[in-house]
């Protein structure tokens, strides 16, 4: 019963052609057979939204896909949002200036979600980010923070400065 | 790897599909995945085979003829979301497909498997009662049409065969200019509701209801067509002193007692929400163009 298929994946614009078990998840794929672990698993079952990926470009939550549903497509993971190994994201740096994490751990899925959202709307109201987020559970920050993160990448993907820091 | 082991099966044909259906043991077909893979990760369903329909051809369109929406099964509830025609010719659908799930959850999830996995309380299920809708299966004699009343046969049962899968779904749509709410009581955005109520009304040139269609969801094993107050409505202006009496009596409805609320609270919801929503309605009828 350990049925395995060949699939071939573009993550993070690097093309991967894998041999993976047919049960394994996306995430599981991602993170064990790509080593790729700056996506992270919370519950596994849909609810708290760490694992989040891009799917061709829309968010996905990666627990909730076979890796073999994945075959012939592209897929953005946290590691991949970053122009390259010295420059953070205007999304990271607005997170890293604003204070949007504290323990870290379901940054990956914020990061990606509001990667989307903020291309879809890329000049949203406090209620709308709530609502985009509403998928991403965080104990730490009481989401306030992020939620002013993401009001700032907002500001400077739209080349409009940023808001001014409150720490 | 948490998924039990299981073959994996991914059909290009919907033939193809129904023939893999009648001849595998233990198979269950996987659509956008939002809850059978929960269930898979969580072993809660142990199925030997996993019939894949995302790579099936044709499953995939939302179409506008007589009157009607006709969706494919495997529509992902973001294309129904973004859907112009969906907008334009059904509201009440673009209204309460924006309070399933969320973002990523739409981004996946499917019309038919929303519908086929009939949670009770689920946005779809409750709308396609609203409606009206009419299923299309297909299985290895052909395809049959089913009344969404007649769908769901016991709680999280749709009335399809082991070898059988649905295809579309087809909601007929209210003339334009009618009334319409989707609304629910949910702990938090995207939560599946506690209580959902979707109203569609229609009103002569006086502000009589001459049409009404009131559901809840979220009640019982199946959506409640409150088949009473829709006729309680009709000849009635659209007040809340009246609709007050009128969605009182749906306070002896019965209803689930879980861990989200017990009977009595749905109860309470149960005369609330229906009224709040054909408030809702009333207000968009007059706003639009229903009284020229």
């Amino acid at each position: 019963m350990s049925e395995s298929r060949k699939i071939v994946v573009t993550v993070n614009g690097t093309r991967y052609e894998e041999t993976v078990p047919v049960r394994v998840t996306l995430a599981d794929f991602i993170r064990h057979q790509l080593g790729l672990t700056g996506t992270h698993l919370g519950c596994e079952h849909g609810v708290c939204g760490a694992c989040t990926i891009l799917l061709d470009g829309l968010s996905a939550r990666s627990c909730l896909m076979l890796a073999v549903q994945a075959d012939g497509h592209e897929i953005l993971t946290v590691e991949g949002i970053a122009p390259n190994a010295d420059t953070l994201h205007p999304l990271q740096e607005a997170f890293r200036d604003n204070h949007g994490l504290q323990c870290g751990f379901c940054t990956p899925g914020f990061l990606t979600t509001l990667i989307e959202f903020l291309r879809d709307n890329p000049n949203p109201t406090e209620e709308e980010v709530r609502i985009g987020i509403s998928g991403n559970l965080c104990r730490c920050t009481g989401y306030q923070n992020i939620v002013i993160a993401a009001l700032d990448a907002a500001k400077r993907l739209r080349g409009e400065g940023k808001l001014e820091s409150r720490y | 790897m948490k998924p039990p082991p299981f073959s994996y099966h991914d059909p290009r044909t919907v033939a193809d599909t129904v023939v893999l259906l009648g001849s595998l043991e233990n198979a269950k077909l996987l659509a956008g995945g939002q809850s059978l893979m929960p269930m898979l990760n969580m072993r809660y369903v142990l199925p030997d085979n996993i019939i894949d329909l995302n790579r099936v051809d044709g499953l995939s369109y939302i179409r506008e003829q007589n009157g009607a929406l006709e969706i494919g099964a495997m529509t992902r509830q973001r294309d129904i979301e973004f859907s112009n025609a969906v907008r334009e010719r059904c509201p009440i659908m673009h209204e309460a497909i924006r309070q399933v799930g969320h973002r990523q959850t739409r981004n996946r999830g499917t019309l038919g498997g929303s519908l086929c996995h009939l949670d009770p309380s689920a946005e779809l299920v409750t709308l396609a009662a609203a409606l009206d809708a009419k299923v299309s299966v297909a299985g290895r004699n052909g395809s049959r049409s089913i009344d969404f009343s007649t769908f769901p046969v016991a709680y999280m049962t749709p009335a399809i065969e082991l070898d059988e899968m649905v295809t579309s779904a087809t909601f007929p749509c209210w003339p334009r200019g009618h009334g319409y709410a989707f609304v629910e009581f949910a702990r938090r955005h995207g939560d599946f509701a506690i209580v959902s109520a979707a109203v569609l009304i229609e009103e002569d040139r006086n502000g009589k209801v001459t049409r009404a269609s009131v559901t809840l969801g979220g009640m019982g094993p199946a959506p409640v067509r409150a088949s009473e107050v829709e006729r309680a409505l009709i000849g009635e202006t659209i007040e809340e002193k009246r609709l007050r009496e009128i969605c009182e009596t749906l306070r002896k409805l019965d209803a689930i007692d879980d861990i989200h609320a017990p009977t009595s609270y749905r109860q309470q919801l149960a005369t609330v929400l229906p009224r709040r929503a054909l408030l809702k309605a009333h207000e968009r009828m007059v706003r639009g163009n229903g009284h020229e």
